[in-house]
């Protein structure tokens, strides 16, 4: 493994096998226990520093942090000497100042993780970078697909909806392509982006025709947030086209699976009867993130020297 | 009972190389004799038992070639005596406190017996007795899993050198080395032969 988890493209696939793997393991080591908790990471500093609002991403690395025995300090933009001005760098040196071992870094701007990793001496974790990468949403969404597939290789994904803002979608292409999953990207056209033909993934613009084929179902939140145009007519019109809903449903394949990285706008891409089916990996992608999570902090920060 | 030595001064050797310390048939028999110990000391420790106390017994193998280890001395042990035996193995790496040393490596799995190991006599197996750190991130490993009414240890080898205050309840053959040379394990389901060498350091 690398010193920084920055992108998909840094994990070989050698490296991603290994980070599942390890999180199985970990997964397998802990089921049932009483004491959740290894000792791995004792004395280590692990600095959460979220420039972005997270409810799952943050809690999910505290978590896998503390269950490692880490000390985890949360930072959250707000708050902060950044409402004074500070700048990135500076407050990473300021963190990195008061020893912490690693950095899971969340920021609206793409690269912000990349400038920080030539900054400080420990490792970077991207937790998520503007509309570029959050590479362990994508572990975490392999690992889920493994565990209810069997497999990944020759695995056909469906990836649904807002692909041209999805950090999301832009990791999982990676990831995927490099575990040797197909990769379909369905989107209206305004919301594909413009270099999406140099990907190694198939594109529709028909729901209906790839569900059949697919499986996995993966949907991607409409993200309002970062929509400063008109990307589509009307919300009920996306729903229509691209919305995944029961009767959509019913044409995948009997053992296909529905997953969504969260949150959720429910009745817009997702139906609150599909989410809830027994088809959706929703909340186990949420538990296997803890794990996931840990394999990586355990990978990056378990073998190097105390900062 | 074998009682385990610390010999500090390393015998002289011969030539560099390795040297066969157990064949296939010394450790087939190295295990039936533990196993016979084994069975001893479980009826010595719970005297009311109807089978000798061997249903409170787990063997517990430390990844790789303890868990192998574990699983063999178990089937010895129902040959002998009629009654199975829980085995379980629990991957240590973890808990090792030499991470930093040597780098992060790939997980082996844990898995307990199904009624786990709270109340049990728990018979940690490994295939070298060295040091001793594996051992004590062993009993680290256990303290989490469960709650044992008793810990013992079980190597295939001890070759001394310990470095904290740990000693073997059953050894399979105490072997003499040097700081320098490295004893070699080799069992059938991971090595594809059951050997025990002492080799040179490669330098």
């Amino acid at each position: 493994m690398k010193r920084h988890l920055l992108e998909s493209a840094d994990l070989d696939r050698d490296d991603a096998t290994l980070v599942l793997d390890t999180a199985a393991q970990i997964d397998q080591a802990l089921a049932g226990r009483e004491v959740k908790k290894l000792p791995t990471l004792r004395g280590r500093t692990v600095v959460n520093l979220f420039y972005e609002d997270s409810t799952r991403t943050r809690i999910s690395f505290e978590l896998a942090a503390k269950r490692l025995s880490a000390d985890v300090i949360n930072f959250s933009a707000k708050g902060s000497s950044v409402s004074k001005g500070e700048s990135l760098k500076d407050t990473a040196l300021t963190l990195e100042a008061m020893g912490s071992d690693a950095i899971v870094v969340r920021h609206g701007a793409s690269g912000a993780p990349h400038r920080l990793a030539h900054w400080v001496r420990g490792s970077v974790v991207n937790a998520g970078d503007g509309t570029h990468e959050h590479p362990t949403q994508a572990l975490l969404d392999a690992y889920t697909i493994r565990q209810r597939l069997g497999r990944l290789e020759g695995v056909r994904v469906a990836i649904v909806g807002d692909v041209l803002h999805s950090r999301v979608a832009r990791s999982n292409v990676w990831l995927l392509n490099t575990l040797g999953a197909e990769v379909t990207m369905i989107a209206p056209p305004t919301l594909l982006p413009v270099g999406v033909g140099s990907w190694p993934v198939e594109v529709s613009y028909d729901l209906d025709s790839v569900l059949p084929k697919a499986d996995v179902v993966m949907m991607l939140r409409v993200q309002a947030e970062r929509m400063n145009a008109s990307f589509f007519p009307s919300a009920r019109e996306y729903s229509r086209r691209y919305g995944l809903d029961g009767r959509r449903m019913a044409l995948l394949d009997d053992d296909a699976i529905v997953m969504h990285p969260g949150p959720m706008n429910r009745g817009m891409e997702i139906a609150a009867e599909v989410a809830d089916s027994v088809r959706s990996t929703i909340v186990e992608q949420v538990g296997n993130g803890v794990s996931v999570r840990m394999a990586v902090l355990y990978l990056l920060l378990g073998g190097n020297e105390p900062a | 009972m074998p009682h385990a030595r610390n010999p500090q001064d390393p015998p002289s050797e011969g030539p560099s190389g390795s040297k066969p310390v157990l064949s296939a048939a010394d450790v087939a028999r190295v295990v039936d004799r533990m196993a016979h110990q084994l069975i001893e000391r479980a009826a010595a420790s719970d005297p009311d038992s109807p089978d000798g106390g061997l249903s409170s017994l787990v063997l517990v193998g430390i990844p790789t070639r303890g868990a192998p280890l574990a699983r063999r001395l178990a089937a010895r042990i129902e040959a002998f005596s009629g009654t199975p035996v829980d085995v379980g193995t629990a991957d240590i790496t973890l808990y090792r406190d030499d991470l930093r040393l040597r780098g992060v490596r790939a997980l082996e799995p844990t898995v307990l017996p199904d009624d786990g190991i709270d109340g049990r006599l728990v018979v940690l197996v490994d295939d070298v007795l060295f040091s001793g750190r594996s051992v004590r991130a062993a009993l680290d490993a256990l303290r989490d899993l469960g709650r044992p009414r008793s810990v013992q240890l079980a190597v295939l080898v001890d070759r001394g050198h310990r470095e904290l205050p740990i000693r073997a309840d059953f050894v399979g053959k105490n072997v003499p080395t040097s700081r320098t040379q490295q004893v070699k394990v080799r069992l059938a389901e991971v090595d594809g032969a059951d050997e025990v060498l002492v080799t040179e350091a490669e330098k």
